[in-house]
């Protein structure tokens, strides 16, 4: 282990999110297992209290959940040159095989974390808690989740161990160096540009559609999720190529360093925000029916859209620039 | 109403709460920022003494040979020098002299360097501006200047005078505040050291992407040696100062779990007076989730305030106070190392992490008892 303090700090905080979350797991299972809105019994006022205290640990959970993704990144980041051949983020999730796990997970926790929120809020606001059942059996469902994610966590950072000068450097040298090398799998250029503008003018329409008719949601939330899909790969693919004005460097950690101008911060930030409001929307889809929120989830729905489509927005706009900015023709490549 | 507005006006009131509690808010804050202070002084300082040892190392040469014997370091003959100097892809072999010398007069450590430029300038040094002299009176000491003469007591047991020729520029403090550089005649007077013997090799290579091959080449035909790279000697700095910091962090749990209990312990004391507020405020309508929002502000501005207070004192302690409290623990170098100011240097990173470290617990230590007090039935405490 390094007893690096970004180390400390993001082993203190899963710790901390996971002990809120299990708690509210439980105090969440005991509510949907005991919930009835028509008792006036001191056991449901009990129930209904406890629902603020829930929905307030996990808003304060999520918000550190989010911190934390960028924390971990950064760490991987700061630790990577005491590995040998790892030269960013990319080498030192590499180091074991716990890295790249964590880090997935991690991104899969984020989303999944901000539709909760979002289906919470939603909740909220309807006058006789009308999803209540559903939204606790959906944080029991996430839990195990969040669990696995700080497990593989902590045994990504409780094995990570420097090269350091040993008696005999020799047996470092033995090694190849290049075994950290990244090995990204990259996709083929342009297959990769044709999803990416086929996917983001799949959600512009389908999103303006949605604004506009009110149909489609559920298909909007799915072209929002494979443009971020298509967006991940495609920054790995291309769009890194044209930030580093390399041909060959194809690394997605590398664009979050001040070289770049930390462009990747409010690359993923914005992604990541675009694409939880978008599956939000899908996912609010099947409660329209529900009496006390036929009223608001339209206009929930209508600005998680707005959100998201200005999101995107900001995201190719900054692709788009980054691109059309750059030194980089690959035209001939 | 807006929801700012709305927020505007839970924030004011949060304030003006904040305000008629002054003594609680105070003790908090002013714990809260002290365990950030201390928190924020150790990441600075490594961060910063890490920067230092990077600019440091970048001046080293890429690669440095030793000799070991017995596993332990010794001198390497000239021969070893021409041999590596003939491998494919070394620019060239510098041969270093230089050892510690223990100066009993003043009781300070100095590392005493062979400058080739001073070879055939028997007699005569060039030194740090750190380097004392031993004064006339009994236990004075003075700055050296250029004219003193320096007294060394050789490993024979001789004196010998070194003429000081020049002083080395101030600008490098840190390096070559304990140096004193000799010509290699003067050098192995002072250490009785053989001849055509030498501490360490010093290699540049053409193409830094074939260090590894020659540092296994090297291994190869001197199994006795031992090639350092830059790197591996960064690597190895960072490590440890990272270890030193992360030690102290932990070392300071225990100061951290305790403010973690006084920020319970005060969050959950309400008074019967801010019980009545409560419901009271419940009373004229106001609901479960605006007391929440009341007490989250309530958490934001003692947490901004405390954490402001923290890092504004951490920054002056460590980059404008030397880092009164820590400098021995986490520097560890000789002692001898005059007072030099670190680079200040502060980013999102080391912010953010600290947030984790104090805010988080902070915060998760004041969730329940903040939906306790949300929660309160404004019947049952206004007839109390």
């Amino acid at each position: 282990m390094i007893l690096h303090p970004g180390v400390i700090s993001l082993l203190i905080g899963s710790l901390l999110v996971t002990i809120m979350l299990c708690y509210s797991a439980y105090e969440g299972a005991i509510i949907a297992r005991d919930w009835d809105i028509n008792s006036g019994s001191e056991r449901q006022l009990g129930l209904e209290r406890k629902t603020y205290l829930v929905s307030t640990m996990m808003t304060y959970a999520m918000g550190f959940q989010l911190l934390s993704l960028f924390l971990f990144i950064a760490t991987t980041d700061a630790l990577s040159h005491l590995f040998i051949g790892a030269m960013c983020a990319a080498g030192s999730l590499n180091v074991n095989a716990f890295g790249y796990p964590t880090m997935l997970l991690k991104l899969a926790n984020f989303v999944l974390g901000g539709i909760w929120l979002i289906v919470n809020a939603a909740d909220n606001r309807g006058y006789d808690y009308p999803l209540i059942r559903i939204k606790y059996i959906l944080l029991i469902c996430l839990s195990p989740l969040l669990l696995t994610e700080t497990l593989l966590q902590g045994f990504y950072l409780l094995n990570l161990s420097p090269n350091l000068i040993t008696s005999c450097c020799s047996v470092i040298f033995a090694e190849d160096s290049r075994s950290f090398a990244a090995g990204l799998a990259t996709l083929p250029r342009q297959p990769a540009q044709l999803a990416f503008i086929l996917s983001a003018a799949a959600v512009l329409v389908l999103g303006i559609r949605f604004l506009r008719w009110r149909k489609g949601a559920v298909l909007f939330a799915l072209a929002v999720l494979a443009f971020f899909a298509v967006s991940l790969a495609s920054i790995v693919s291309f769009v890194s190529l044209y930030i580093y004005e390399l041909p060959t460097h194809h690394c997605p950690f590398c664009i979050l360093h001040a070289e770049y101008g930390y462009i990747g911060y409010p690359l993923y930030l914005t992604l990541l925000l675009g694409t939880i409001s978008g599956t939000g929307v899908g996912a609010l889809a099947p409660f329209g029916g529900i009496a006390s929120l036929a009223a608001i989830l339209p206009s929930i729905q209508r600005r998680l859209t707005l959100l998201t489509l200005l999101c995107f927005l900001v995201f190719l706009l900054l692709t788009g620039a980054s691109i059309g900015l750059s030194n980089l023709d690959l035209s001939a490549y | 109403m807006s929801l700012i507005e709305k927020h505007r006006n839970i924030i004011d009131y949060t304030l003006s709460s904040l305000g008629r509690r002054k003594g609680k808010t105070f003790a908090v804050c002013l714990v809260y920022s002290f365990i950030i202070f201390l928190l924020a002084s150790v990441v600075f300082f490594t961060q910063a003494i890490k920067r230092e040892a990077d600019l440091l190392l970048r001046e080293a040469p890429e690669m440095t040979v030793q000799r070991l014997e017995a596993g332990r370091q010794t001198t390497v003959p000239a021969a070893y020098a021409d041999g590596i100097g003939r491998i494919r892809g070394v620019q060239s072999v510098q041969k270093r002299l230089w050892g510690y010398y223990f100066d009993s007069l003043t009781g300070a450590n100095y590392t005493v360097m062979v400058n080739a430029s001073l070879n055939g300038r028997e007699g005569q040094a060039i030194v740090g501006s750190g380097v004392l002299l031993r004064g006339a009176a009994e236990g004075e000491s003075r700055k050296i200047q250029a004219g003193d003469s320096l007294p060394v007591k050789t490993y024979r047991g001789e004196a010998l005078m070194l003429k000081v020729a020049g002083i080395l520029p101030f600008a490098s403090e840190l390096e070559t505040a304990d140096l004193i550089q000799v010509s290699e005649r003067d050098y192995r007077d002072i250490f009785n050291a053989e001849a055509g013997r030498y501490t360490d090799l010093a290699l540049q290579v053409r193409n830094r992407k074939e260090l590894a091959t020659i540092a296994t080449k090297i291994v190869r035909q001197y199994p006795d040696t031992r090639p350092i790279l830059r790197e591996d000697i960064l690597r190895t700095y960072d490590a440890i100062f990272d270890w030193r910091g992360g030690l102290s962090i932990m070392t300071m749990a225990g100061a951290l779990f305790a403010f973690i209990i006084l920020a319970w312990d005060k969050a959950t004391g309400l008074s019967a007076e801010e019980k009545k507020e409560i419901g009271i405020l419940k009373a004229i309508g106001w609901e479960t989730g605006d007391i929440l929002q009341v007490k989250f502000w309530e958490g934001v501005s003692v947490s901004l305030t405390s954490f402001s207070i923290g890092i504004f004192a951490a920054y002056l302690h460590v980059f404008v106070g030397s880092s009164l409290l820590f400098e021995p623990v986490l520097k560890g170098w000789s002692v001898l190392y005059p007072d030099f100011r670190l680079t200040p240097h502060i980013d999102a990173y080391q912010l953010v992490s600290l947030l984790f470290i104090t805010v988080l617990p902070y915060t998760v230590a004041t969730i329940i008892p903040s939906w306790r007090s949300a929660t309160i039935d404004p019947d049952s405490v206004m007839r109390a």
